[in-house]
């Protein structure tokens, strides 16, 4: 019998990764205070205890080593997850990641596998915590642009689990990208009011999401919101608003943005005419730019209005709660991006 | 041993040739000179024990088994190649012979070797990995965190340092302070070594010294072996480096050279007649020149083929 409870994000990932390691032998996890400190965010809290310090590795601050040495294990014989503390931390092992993890497998003509899940936890922790320049940062936009890697940014516990499962499974390399923020649901009471999705009911047995299986969140006819992460949260909680208005907003969440599931946005696209791209990476050559061009490339002659790009401001993070909540979009900005592209007045 | 430095050599020089005629696509850094030191460590491996390589890694897959003729065809940029043509001179990986990568990338493989002394460790097997690099790789973040984390996890992990003095065009004084560079294993707790990279006995004896610790459980060890490229960084650096090191310092090298180092003492030691070497050459130039014949006979890959090989699924 299937159990169902509601979990928060930490504890979907949490799950994903004992389910996994119970299942597969040759799984292991590296990382810093992965141990007894149990990660971080709390993501590995139980599993040294569980599986063991072989399996449940600690490492030096040393993240070429952690991704480099993850590689050299997954290549011959074993399955590897890789945590990084903070996304923002990327540039470090930045050569592991896109000259050999991602072009391992094309350069030697399809000779090694690369099973190395790395994940990263990125994203704005406002109102929550303010973490600066180099604690705050989405960077998926970076490794869109690197072939050979794919690409996951789960939103809600549900899809963390099964889309963990499956990039544990998969024999290829992928970037999971965590936003910050969903950790803290069970903490923060203010987060669950507004935002009730944070936190899911999740199955208790193993389950697989593929990727490149777009999820609509949330159907609607009159203009269609891509999302990513956070911002498909806040997405949720605009839509709701401007139901009040009379206004029907869909909102997608792409689950994966490599492979990108390109029809279901296509499709969204038809049906409703207008577009607005939602995600909280610097808005140029980021995610949305992507997104839009895309559309603009398969969807063009449906297209009423101009893609709206609800993005990061093009600066580095600020410190100051007040600057912060400028330079990393809210929900008053896809508001505002919203009624833009349906020219419509507050 | 003899046979494989000379195969090495004979393999690039006839690349050279290739490349002068136009028929190799892409830039060639040829091993000429370093041949004892590939040789000398592969010899103390199984066909199962791991090797990570580099920008100059002829010389290592030819000593861990690779085919000749996948290599010529690699080099010609051919579908029959190791890499079925999309790795070239720097990307050969023959994972069956355990050469798990060669990487363009300096310091590159340091950290990746750690991990593959990490599975067989975990795997439970004694699988053994050599990791090779230069003296320019060793001034890289990598080589920091790859012997850091392979000492500190005790790792089957043998670190083979090519100190041939330069990196391009920059003498190794001018990127260290150490004479020796092994001695910076002190640092992480890690035992070293020095070789003569001009006498393939003496790499030999000191990375089966290494590789027999590493078997054991005993942990990785830095071997530096100290060698010299009689040719540029690669083909087309002018007049093979005279720009940056003496005509002198050249010839020095060059009078050590390893093939004939090893055959002279051979013959000295009667351990082999002038005729078993001339007759190992002719076997040489013939397999060479079937590889030769095998990489233009082979059909490049197909353009329409150019995404194949990405993902596994």
């Amino acid at each position: 019998m299937s159990e169902t409870r509601e979990l928060d994000f930490a504890e979907a990932i949490r799950e994903a990764i004992r389910q996994e390691m119970l299942r597969d032998k040759t799984l292991i996890l590296m990382g810093e205070d992965v141990g007894k400190f149990g990660g971080i965010f709390g993501c590995t809290k139980g599993l040294q205890a569980e599986f063991g310090e072989e399996r449940i590795r600690d490492t030096p601050i040393s993240e070429t080593a952690i991704v480099g040495a993850s590689i050299g294990a997954a290549i011959t014989g074993m399955h590897c997850i890789a945590e990084l503390e903070f996304m923002d931390f990327i540039g470090c092992p930045m050569d592991q990641i896109f000259n050999q993890m991602a072009k391992i497998r094309y350069m030697f003509g399809g000779s090694m596998k690369v099973p190395v899940v790395l994940r990263a936890p990125a994203g704005s922790r406002y109102p929550v915590a303010c973490g600066g320049a180099h604690h705050t940062q989405s960077l998926e936009a970076w490794f869109m642009h690197v072939p050979g890697l794919k690409v996951v940014t789960p939103s809600m516990p549900y899809d963390a689990k099964g889309l963990l499962i499956n990039a544990i499974r998969c024999e290829d390399p992928v970037l999971f990208v965590e936003h910050k923020l969903l950790y803290y649901a069970k903490r923060m009471a203010s987060l669950r009011g507004p935002y009730p999705t944070l936190i899911q009911k999740v199955p208790e047995e193993s389950y697989v999401i593929p990727f490149g299986k777009a999820d609509i969140k949330r159907p609607g006819e009159d203009i269609t919101v891509v999302a990513t992460m956070m911002m498909v949260h806040k997405a949720l909680r605009v839509a709701e608003e401007l139901a009040k208005k009379g206004i029907s907003m869909e909102v997608i969440d792409p689950r994966t943005l490599v492979p990108l599931d390109k029809q279901t946005i296509v499709e969204s696209v038809k049906k409703t005419g207008k577009v607005v791209v939602a995600s909280e990476d610097a808005k140029t050559a980021g995610v949305g730019a992507e997104i839009a061009a895309m559309i603009m490339e398969e969807a063009f002659d449906y297209l009423d209005a101009p893609v709206k790009r609800v993005s990061g401001l093009d600066v580095p993070i600020p410190y100051a709660p007040i600057l912060e909540s400028t330079v990393v979009p809210q929900e008053k900005h896809i508001r505002e991006g919203v009624l833009e592209v349906l020219a419509q007045k507050e | 041993m003899y046979r494989n430095m000379l195969r090495i050599r004979r393999f690039e020089e006839r690349l050279a040739e290739e490349s002068a005629r136009g028929n190799i696509p892409g830039l060639l850094h040829l091993y000429v000179g370093e041949e004892a030191v590939a040789v000398g460590a592969c010899s103390t491996l199984r066909k199962d024990d791991y090797i990570t390589s580099t920008h100059r890694g002829h010389g290592h897959c030819i000593a861990k088994g690779g085919d000749l003729r996948k290599m010529m065809a690699e080099l010609f940029g051919k579908e029959t190649g190791y890499c079925k043509g999309r790795g070239g001179s720097m990307h050969i990986a023959a994972p069956e012979i355990g050469i798990v990568g060669c990487s363009g990338i300096a310091g590159a493989g340091i950290p990746i070797a750690a991990g593959v002394g990490l599975s067989s460790k975990l795997r439970r097997t004694d699988q053994i990995c050599v990791s090779f690099f230069g003296d320019g790789a060793s001034n890289t973040g990598a080589f920091h965190e790859g012997m850091n984390l392979a000492s500190l996890w005790e790792l089957p992990v043998v670190y083979v340092l090519e100190n041939n003095l330069y990196a391009i065009s920059t003498p190794a004084a001018r990127s260290s302070k150490m004479k020796n560079i092994s001695d910076r294993a002190a640092a992480y707790g890690m035992r070293s070594a020095v070789a003569d990279g001009m006498d393939v006995l003496s790499v030999y004896d000191a990375v089966l010294e290494a590789v027999e610790r590493a078997r054991k459980g005993q942990g990785p060890t830095l071997v530096e072996c100290k060698t010299y490229r009689f040719r540029g960084h690669h083909e087309g650096d002018p007049k093979k480096g005279e720009i940056y090191r003496t005509k002198q310092e050249m010839d020095e090298w060059e009078k050590r050279d390893p093939i004939i180092r090893l055959g002279e003492k051979m013959i000295k030691e009667h351990k082999a007649a002038q005729a078993e070497l001339d007759a190992i050459n002719q076997e040489t130039m013939k397999e060479i020149e079937d590889a030769v014949a095998f990489a233009k006979q082979s059909p490049s890959p197909k353009p329409e083929d150019a995404t194949t090989y990405l993902f596994a699924s």
